[in-house]
């Protein structure tokens, strides 16, 4: 059984060495993969060490992410009267805020299973929604969704929805909130500030 | 730290929000709710998953999953999604008789998809408005539709006609503790992730009944980009 996931880890790296060709949904499953097979046997993680996830999640998943694409989202209409300077600081700090929250939820992972939906896309397709399924012991399954967009760097992924919750819309009303009371910099501020009080993990990368 | 950041916020959060008329009470409503859980009910579901292994807490989850599926079928039903209803009531069958009084999930292991149906989402399929964003105390998050739906949800409820009520009122709490279990990972996340948890927890409310109603797929939001 170890031999097998060995030889499965060996696989899922070079899949992950060669994901830029990789079509969205064999790019999606590719990654998960890996990641679950790591944090399946990384007791730390299992046990909590939001550190070893940061980690985790930098190395093998963020390359995929679009961040600024993310943030240009969850701010709205409110982003095209930021400074180059305000959207670079929005995107690092709202960076630093999903990392910690994707850390966190790997530190909660335990022997849920994942189903891949196959995506049905036309060649030309340059925005595609790769669906999975993740299966717990006892409970109803929860859909978790990937919105990717095509790059010159590739398929990156620019949303996920959790249970038909999109993470990254789901900040807009308290972002908007933010905005119209301290303007842009009122945000950045809240920000920093959320980001500041936890583990300094994420910061350090920065 | 959340604490902190909600006082933050709170101070300025008279931002009007349209589906929100009432935050004010919302919000009151809302701190007594997290003051229940944090107090009695997260506690208890803590104890609770500590003392019982996975599978008792699966099978209990299965168990009410189960008689649930008998009023999805039946909101399916009401929403004319006759081969929806069909697979409920299969599944309803097939889990209460080989899987045991509904302790095993063997439908879902036979490819039947276990779905998610209540009277609000089919009032909404009706073409019932929402209406206003409401947090009712012990029940949480509502809409006025979805408040309307879950007199209904209660008053279908099997667990609710149960005659006895001391078995009835150990049933509610079994399942009340049990689905809080479930959540206990999610309480973690969610403080990482909220800048201000009422707003959040509020927007992903609305995102997900509105998906819900339209089964997945809903018309694209005219504000998203």
């Amino acid at each position: 059984m170890r031999h097998f996931f060995a030889l499965l880890t060996g696989l899922l790296m070079t899949l992950g060495a060669v994901a830029q060709g990789l079509t969205p949904d064999a790019l999606v499953k590719s990654v998960t993969n890996d990641v679950l097979d790591i944090v399946r046997k990384d007791k730390d993680i299992q046990a909590g060490n939001t550190r070893k996830a940061v980690e985790l999640a930098e190395v093998k998943v963020l390359p995929h992410f679009d961040f600024a694409h993310m943030t240009r989202l969850a701010v709205g209409k409110a982003w095209r009267q930021a400074s180059p300077a305000q959207q670079k600081a929005l995107t690092d700090e709202f960076r630093t805020l999903l990392v910690r929250t994707y850390s966190k939820a790997l530190t909660e992972y335990r022997n849920q299973t994942i189903d891949f939906k196959p995506v049905k896309m036309q060649a030309a397709d340059t925005d595609v929604v790769v669906r999975t399924l993740v299966q717990q012991p006892g409970s109803k399954p929860v859909e978790i969704d990937y919105s990717l967009d095509r790059t010159d760097q590739g398929w990156k992924v620019y949303d996920i929805s959790v249970a038909a919750v999109s993470l990254v819309t789901n900040y807009r009303s308290s972002f908007a909130q933010e905005i119209s009371a301290g303007g842009i910099d009122g945000l950045i501020g809240t920000l920093r500030t959320k980001n500041g009080g936890g583990e300094a993990a994420v910061a350090s990368k920065q | 730290m959340a604490a902190a950041v909600t006082v933050l916020t709170g101070g300025c959060a008279t931002t009007a929000n349209g589906k929100d008329p009432i935050e004010g009470f919302n919000r009151a409503v809302f701190a007594f709710n997290e003051g229940l859980d944090s107090v009695v009910i997260r506690p208890v579901a803590k104890g609770y998953e500590f003392v019982t292994p996975d599978f008792v807490r699966t099978g209990v989850g299965n168990f009410f999953g189960n008689i649930a599926d008998a009023l999805i079928a039946v909101n399916n039903l009401l929403q004319g999604k006759g081969i929806e209803a069909a697979s409920d009531a299969g599944r309803f069958f097939v889990n209460s008789t080989v899987g045991i009084l509904g302790l095993f999930d063997v439908a879902t292991e036979w490819g039947m998809e276990k779905h998610e149906e209540d009277f609000g989402q089919t009032f909404g399929r009706w073409g019932m408005d929402t209406g206003a964003y409401v947090v009712l105390p012990l029940f949480g998050p509502r809409n006025v539709r979805d408040g309307v739906g879950l007199v209904f949800d209660m008053a279908a409820d099997p667990v609710g006609h149960v005659s006895d009520p001391s078995s009835r009122n150990a049933l509610t709490a079994l399942r009340l503790v049990n689905d809080r279990a479930g959540l206990l990972p999610a309480d973690k996340i969610i403080d990482e992730a909220a800048l201000d948890k009422y707003s959040y927890l509020r927007d992903a409310y609305l995102q997900r009944r509105r998906n819900l109603v339209f089964d997945g797929r809903p018309p694209k939001d005219p504000d998203f980009e």
